[in-house]
This record gives C-alpha cells, structure tokens and sequence, in this order.
C-alpha cells in the first residue's frame, strides 16, 4: 500500500473567520511539505493559496507556515507520513489561506 | 471584486528585482531620477542571481594575466557563431568594473594571500572565475545589491507586483499595469522610462534551476507591445542538474562547485565513464562544455545506460573526505542530512532547463526597439548566442543593469512632461479587474502540463514531430485558458496569478517552439535529432514579433533568400 500524508490546512481570507481543511496526499521519503502543497494545487485544489519562488534552494525566505504550531519554511520541513497541521504565521497580518503579509513596510505598495 | 485602479508616477520604472534590476536601478537614482523598483516577490529574493552557485567570468587577471578580448574570444566560441557582438564585447570589457564595484561593496569576493581567487571553467582559456564560498555567490550579491539600493537614495521599493501589460502611448512605452498581489486590485505605473529586468524563462520546463517567478514574463511584455525577441530557441540546459536522491534546501545546480573544484567523474550505469563517446574525454577534470554536457548525457539515457531516475552518475567517491570537507565544509554536513555521503555513494544528475539565451532585441546602450523601454540581463538576448559560457550570467546581469540604468536616466531626464495617459491603460485595467465567476478549470495543473510538454517535447534534444506536438499542446492549452482570468480577484488570487501567468508562459512556449521548428539544423542549445549537424546556412539569429495573435520569424536563411531574390 503507498504511503500518504494527511495535511491540515488553514483556509480564508479572515483571520477571525476560516475553515480546516484535509488533504490526503501521496508521500515518498525525502519530499518536502512544499511538495505536498504543490500537489493539492495541482491535483486537488488550484485556488490553496501559497507562496513560494525559489521552490527547493531555501533562497528566497517567502514559504514561511506554521507546521505543528512551530513556524518553519515549508521548503526544508520534510513531508511526513501522519497528520500535519499547517496554519499562516500567526504574528502576521493574514492576506490568504497560508500567505501572510511577510514583506517589511518600506517594501509594499501603495499609492 | 471591481476595485479602483491604484497609481504611481516615477521617472523609471525598473521592473524585476535580480542583480540586473537592482543594479540598473542603483544607477538610475544615481543619475538623480526617482526609481520605482517592481518584483512579483519580494525585493531582491526571487529570480535567477539569488540562485547562482559559484562562477562570475570576469577579465579580472588576479591571479593568472587576462584581458577582456581573450574572455571575449571564449564567450563567441561557446556562442557558435551567433552572439550580437556589440552585446558580448560589452559584458566582456565593463565586468571588471562592476565585479571591482562589487567587491567595494562588500560581497566578499573568495580570496587567497588578499587575491581575489579565480577558477577555472569549462570552455574558457584561463582561470576566470570570481566566487563566494560556499556555494554562496548568489545570496552574497542578492543581499550586496540589497544593501546599495537601500543606501540609495530615490529608490523606493515595490513587491507582489504582477506586470501585466506595459503601457503604451503613441507608440512609445509609458509604465505598466499591474495586478497588486497584496490586494487583489489593478495598479497603473506611469514612467518617463521602463526598464524591463524579469531575467528568463526556465519555469516553462519542469526540471529547472531558477525561482517559480522565471516564466518569460518581460519577453511576453515586450511582444505584447510590438518590440521584437531574438534568439528564442536557444534554451541552455544545465547538464548535471541534481535528480535524486530527493535532496531539499539546495539548489539543483549545487554540483557544478563540486566538479570545478574537484572534477568528478560522471558514469553511465555500467560505472563507466561516456563523454570520450561524444567527443569529450574528461579524465577527471571538468572540461565538458553545456550544450554537449546535456547532450551527451541525454543520448546515453535514450541507449538505455541510464540511473534508475533517468539521468547518470556523478561520482566523488574517488575524493579524500579532507578534500570533500576542506572545499565544501558546511554543505557537507548539509548532505549528510539529506541522507548523502559523497564517500559512499554517487548521486544521480540529468539536464535542467538553466538559462535563456535569447531575449528582447536591444542595442549596447540597452535601448530596445520601442522608446521609453530598455532591457537588462538575461531578458536582453543575443550576447551568448547559441550557448553561454558557464560564469557569464551574472556578469551580464551587472554589466547591463547598470547600463540600462544610466540609459534609461538619460532619456528620462530628456522627457520635459511625464506620461499621464496610455492608450490601453483602459483595456489593461479591465483584465486585472475582471469581474468573472471562478470557471471549472485548474490553473495549476494546466501549469503542469505546459512544462511537461516543453521538457519533453521542446527541450535539450528536439525534433520536427516533438515540436509539432507541443504546439498542438499549447494550442489546447491557449483555448483553454480563454480571453479573460478566472478567480474572486481579492488578495492573493491564486487562480487569477496562475492565469497571468499562463497567458504570458503559453505566448513564450509557442514562440520558443516555432523558434526552434524553423532552425533545421543543431546548434549550441538547439539540438535537433532530425538535423543533427550545424548547417553553414544557419549562421544567423531569427527575430520574432507577434502581428495580431500572429508569430512573425524573419532571420533564417529563406527569409533571407526570399528578400535577395
């Protein structure tokens, strides 16, 4: 029998108004929870919201979640065969599901 | 969601946030203009440079005697005959002084006895490359660059900005609109000059070695607003990008370091050594150029002596461990956690989609075909020809950062009244603003299939029937998408982003394939299995633009024969 992981998501736009949401997906070792979420994205649900740009180098710092309760780039934490709960950085502004708003000040647009 | 358009004015509007942006920005505001810096991500983390393992090519003559004209020399052999040379005599003479302003800046440069160290690379005559350890030569001129923006005055910062269109007025570029990612609405930029900096286009492939944000969006720009491409075949494959076992936190072009400081053996599945069998005996040192690299392993795949994951061997196992630890310390501990002992053990590699020759037509002051716009870096296309030379990249990042900021200064301040019309501002807004309900197709997956369908159809080894399926693939796909986003357009819209996204990816896939379907011949990254020779006709760029929903190619040599006849 092949492996899964069971990832719990944080959705919504509030953070005072969202929903858990469970994903079963395939697991294979060595895979990174990014891996996991990109895997929703693409075979289960394209409107997860998720931010990442540098994918696997641990280069651009932006795929920070909570996993567990514990804050962690999704990008290094390892997929694991159980359940795992994944939730927006909590001490910042929530923009979506697991983005928050995680660029300093002097660097966001506004007119 | 309907939202009022947000706006801006500046003098120039630099779009992407890599070395070349950063740089080209740096240099406009020193000039005295007000500088917008745009990036998708965040400022100065997503893109190609914070990518970059080890080499910088540079004439530097630290420690070996160099001159610019023998880099030169080395950067046209690897182009195979068609680098724009104005471009590649550019990047060649003014490196050193970037590299130098660079080292002033703190980037610490790798040094030995207060020399700056410099390595030698496949395909050039004499060690020339400048680094930082360990495998740390992006992230240093990432945060270097950073840092000089942030001391600049004029400057001011913008991220989670999706460019959508640039703007036009009476021919001329004014700005871009923009889809504002933290918010969901539409943003007009008006700019006296646009300096398009978006690097390339390896997100279009599956296997690739560049940030999620490299999906051709300034070559898709620039065609959208009637400026031309040249080179688009042209697709470097990094030959031994890594392929298992699964390894996270590095970047899969980890290796080259490795093989530059000390060799490496690649090996077929018989433990054998195979790049003798297609001309290249390496004999433990790293000579292997990338377009034969790539294609080398790729034929010894296909006669069925591959790694179980459909690459080869790469072997350190003939390495001291004190040799392992005294040229990579930390990244050796890195691997262990990833379950890797280099001692032990060979790891597999395959080609990954790495860098993009080609790119928007512009001259050496970085001026394209449409005034007001410029390019900078690897969205310029034409320096490398057919194939770049390994430590080019970030060079030219510089070299033509700056350059396009000093250009584009100069023409800003030339401009007495700023823009405060374009002709599709309307139109853009609308888009961005499209108030649609979410339709029943997945962006994400779509996203999939084009990169499955350019890595194996349009990738290192082409052909006449691979070519034609992917373009039907992307004709589907274009169908698919239709006219107008999906999604709510609130805040991080993941729908609506992917379908930006996809219209700017499916315009660039179709571009590179019929690029790569009229080139009959193999050349550098063009790889055709059905022309397997350079053919003496072919020694000449192709131009693209798009009229109507059109693709135009002019260049080759019936189009030439056609206009002497």
């Amino acid at each position: 029998m092949n492996e899964s992981a069971t990832l719990k998501i944080w959705r919504g736009l509030d953070a005072n108004d969202g929903r858990w949401e469970i994903h079963e997906v395939p697991f294979e070792a060595g895979q990174s929870v990014l891996d996991g979420l990109r895997w929703i994205r693409a075979n289960r649900d394209p409107t997860l919201a998720i931010r990442f740009s540098c994918i696997n180098a641990n280069a651009c710092k932006e795929c920070m979640v909570e996993l567990d309760g514990k804050t962690v780039y999704a990008c290094t934490a390892r997929l694991q065969p159980r359940e795992m709960t994944l939730a927006p950085l909590s001490n910042k502004k929530l923009l979506r599901d697991l983005v928050t708003e995680i660029a300093p000040p002097t660097e966001r647009f506004t007119d | 969601m309907n939202q009022e358009p947000m706006r801006a004015e500046t003098d120039v509007l630099v779009i992407g946030s890599g070395a070349a942006g950063m740089y080209a920005a740096i240099e406009a505001a020193r000039s005295g203009c007000q500088v917008l810096l745009a990036d998708r991500s965040l400022i100065g983390r997503g893109g190609a440079t914070v990518m970059a393992q080890m080499t910088v090519a540079v004439a530097l003559g630290s420690e070996t005697a160099d001159h610019w004209s023998y880099h030169y020399s080395d950067t046209l052999a690897a182009g195979r005959g068609l680098c724009n040379e104005p471009l590649a005599q550019l990047l060649c003479e003014e490196g050193p002084e970037c590299i130098r302003a660079m080292d002033d800046w703190g980037v610490g440069w790798a040094r030995k006895d207060g020399r700056i160290t410099q390595a030698m690379a496949p395909g050039h005559d004499r060690p020339r490359c400048v680094y930082v350890d360990f495998l740390n030569t992006g992230p240093a001129v990432s945060k270097t660059l950073r840092t000089a923006v942030n001391k600049s005055g004029g400057i001011r910062k913008a991220g989670e900005l999706c460019i959508v269109d640039l703007l036009r007025n009476n021919g001329a570029i004014v700005g871009a609109a923009a889809l504002h990612l933290g918010s969901g609405a539409p943003v007009i930029l008006y700019a006296k000059a646009t300096i398009v900096a978006t690097g390339g286009l390896t997100r279009l492939y599956r296997r690739n070695s560049a940030s999620a944000n490299m999906g051709g969006d300034g070559y898709a720009l620039a065609l959208r607003a009637g400026a031309s491409l040249v080179d688009m075949e042209f697709v470097q494959f990094f030959p031994i990008g890594h392929l298992a076992p699964r390894l996270i936190g590095m970047d899969p072009i980890m290796w080259d370091p490795f093989r530059y400081k000390l060799g490496g053996r690649l090996l077929n599945n018989r433990m054998e050594e195979f790049t003798q069998r297609y001309g290249v005996a390496e004999d433990g040192k790293y000579v292997i150029t990338r377009d034969l690299g790539s294609y080398a392993i790729l034929k010894e795949v296909e006669a069925g002596r591959g790694s179980p994951h459909g690459g080869v061997y790469l072997s350190f196992q003939h390495c001291p461990e004190n040799a392992l630890r005294e040229s990579f310390g930390p990244v050796i501990d890195r691997l262990a956690a990833n379950g890797i002992d280099l001692t032990k053990m060979p790891i597999e590699v395959a080609p990954i989609a790495h860098y993009h020759m080609g790119g928007i037509v512009a001259d050496a002051q970085m001026q394209t075909e449409l005034s007001g716009l410029f390019a900078a870096g690897e969205a310029v296309g034409g320096a490398n020809g057919a194939n770049r030379l390994s430590g080019n990249a970030i060079t030219e990042a510089l070299v033509f950062g700056r350059r396009a900021g000093r250009t584009a200064a100069d023409y800003a301040k030339r401009l007495r009244t700023p823009p405060d019309h374009a002709d599709n501002a309307h139109t853009a807004i609308a888009l961005i603003a499209t108030d649609a309900p979410t339709r029943n197709f997945n962006t994400a997956e779509m996203l999939q299939t084009l990169q499955k369908t350019m890595q194996d159809h349009v990738g290192a080894l082409r052909s006449e029937a691979k070519i034609i399926a992917a373009l039907d693939s992307i004709g589907r796909l274009i169908n698919e998408l239709g006219d107008t986003p999906p999604g709510d357009g609130n805040r991080f819209d993941m729908q609506r982003i992917d379908w930006f996204d996809l219209r700017n990816m499916l315009l660039v896939a179709r571009v590179v394939a019929e690029a790569a379907l009229a080139r009959t011949e193999t050349r550098g990254a063009q790889q055709r299995e059905d022309y397997p020779r350079l053919s003496p006709d072919w020694a000449c760029s192709q131009t693209v633009r798009l009229r109507g929903a059109c693709i135009e190619l002019s260049g080759g040599p019936r189009a030439l024969a056609e206009t002497t006849s």
